[in-house]
């Protein structure tokens, strides 16, 4: 239902970002520089220049600074906005602490890159899957579509008041970022209709005005109320599920949109064989499930969108299904873990909730951007096919301590 | 245990976290953690025979326990002083003398 008031313009990724945060009226930007995500900012930069976007953009010496500047603007009421991407955003990740911690609705999207040394600049969540346990709301996009609309949403969801927290809105870098594709831009007018209104004093926790001087964030002694605060994070968090859903249902309605929820299920139903991945790479499975249904087998996606919140009421569901066997793809790692990949480790956790007896195998792919073809995500699923058929794990060089290493140089 | 400086006692705990705001917020009240003054070791001690009046200690006070009015004397609030120097590292005149408390 595409109405006629959408404006459809060929834009990259990033600028897909730039134009989302615009069309959000965001009132305060900060920045820096980094590979992919520059040309976030250098669109935002160029839309205040022209006077399209009244925004302050404070220009400052590190991605440390950038989020400290907008947890300044954030806590007098301002829609504050930020792009970074792999070392940055670890260079920022103290103040992303504080950000949440201050319960701060400030939106930052994240155009991912592999993590250094070696030197890497290509798609590799390493970065936001380093810091999700920060207290921010992490959302995939996976495609340059879903940038735009996502950064609609994430305004609305982090500022209603229930919720207020800060909103991560991540997808890869180069291949989302620097490529390009048409993106439907809405009528400003109805985009303002859907946006929250900002409140005139600030948000009702938290309003730094200097003619009302206040102290927060000081110290909390340990029989005081430290440990209720940092409970009351993780509880926003787990009940931000029902804001997410109900936000997605409302821009669904208006701008004719179809998006899911905390996950997207490609073929699941009758599923026997199930790949959960995220990012746009789970965008591409759908061609690898696509092909395998043709040759009857039955396969289906489950795509994350969202890994804060962690959807566990889907996967338990996905559980309690027909499903024999699960592969689990990560594209980041996390050394030392029990599976090597952060998110297989967390679906694996849950598996306790279901009395199926459930194979499964997770599997790391596209490390650094290397490239993961559709018939590589085919030879994944043929593998998870060969343990329901066999009842055995695959034992080829690929497969590491219990996990699919796709792309592994085994020298054959 | 009584509160030798007689501010008020910081308030109860919360019965729940059901009752929080969302962030801890302080809102200014003098000495909100006491007569600070007891940490000293050194006092600011003026001598008025020095000082022009400038106000600069005035202004560079961290607990801003030092009032200022043009053509008077600045006036330390001791209960909360707690000695750090910058009063007197910063005076032009060196009007202001650390002088270590007695026992």
């Amino acid at each position: 239902m595409k109405t006629e008031q959408e404006n459809i313009l060929i834009m990259s990724g990033n600028y897909a970002a730039a134009w989302g945060a615009k069309c959000s009226n965001v009132n305060v930007i900060s920045a820096y520089p980094i590979t992919p995500q520059t040309t976030v900012v250098e669109k935002l930069s160029d839309f205040v220049d022209n006077k399209e976007l009244d925004a302050k953009y404070i220009r400052v010496e590190s991605e440390h600074s950038v989020m400290a500047a907008l947890v300044g603007s954030s806590m007098t009421g301002a829609r504050s906005f930020s792009a970074t991407s792999g070392q940055g955003l670890l260079y920022m990740a103290e103040m992303l602490h504080w950000v949440s911690s201050s319960r701060l609705p400030i939106v930052t999207t994240i155009s991912s890159r592999g993590i250094a040394p070696p030197w890497n600049i290509w798609a590799d969540y390493t970065d936001i899957l380093s810091i999700r346990d920060c207290g921010w709301i992490i959302q995939f996009a996976s495609t340059h579509q879903e940038i735009f609309d996502s950064i609609l949403m994430a305004y609305k969801i982090a500022e209603n008041p229930e919720v207020s927290l800060p909103y991560f809105v991540v997808y890869s870098g180069f291949s989302q970022s620097h490529t390009s594709k048409p993106v439907s831009i809405p009528d400003q007018q109805r985009i303002n209709e859907f946006l929250p209104i900002l409140p005139e004093d600030g948000w009702g926790h938290l309003n730094l005005n200097p003619d009302k001087p206040v102290t927060f964030g000081n110290l909390v002694m340990p029989e005081q109320e430290y440990l209720d605060f940092r409970f009351m994070i993780h509880d926003s968090m787990v009940k931000s599920k029902n804001v997410i859903h109900d936000t997605i249902d409302v821009f669904n309605q208006s701008f004719g949109r179809d998006y899911e929820g905390l996950v997207e299920k490609y073929l699941c139903d009758d599923a026997e064989v199930i790949l959960i991945a995220y990012g746009a790479l789970a965008e591409q499975s759908k061609d690898a499930v696509d092909n395998l249904r043709e040759q009857g087998n039955k396969v289906g996606l489950f795509k994350l969108r969202y890994i804060r919140p962690f959807p566990n009421e889907e996967l338990i569901e996905v559980f309690n299904s027909d499903v024999k066997v699960i592969g689990v793809a990560d594209q980041g790692t996390a050394f030392g873990n029990p599976t090597g990949g952060p998110i297989s480790t967390e679906v694996m956790s849950l598996l306790y909730h279901t009395k199926n007896k459930i194979d499964v195998l997770p599997c790391i792919w596209g490390i650094g951007g290397r490239n993961v073809s559709v018939d590589d995500q085919i030879k994944l699923f043929e593998k998870l096919l060969y343990i329901k058929n066999n009842n055995k794990y695959p034992t080829d060089e690929t497969c590491q301590h219990g996990t699919v290493w796709m792309g592994l140089k085994t020298g054959i | 245990m009584e509160k030798s400086d007689k501010l008020p006692a910081a308030p109860q705990p919360y019965k729940s976290w059901k009752e929080l705001p969302h962030v801890p917020v302080s809102y200014p009240q003098l000495g909100s953690i006491g007569a600070t003054g007891e940490w000293r070791t050194f006092k600011p001690e003026l001598n008025a025979k020095l000082c022009n009046k400038c106000g600069m200690c005035y202004l560079y006070c961290p607990d801003g326990v030092i009032s200022y009015k043009e053509d008077a004397l600045p006036e330390i609030d001791y209960m909360f002083c707690k000695g750090c120097g910058i009063c007197a590292s910063i005076c032009p005149k060196k009007a202001l003398e650390m002088v270590r408390e007695k026992e």
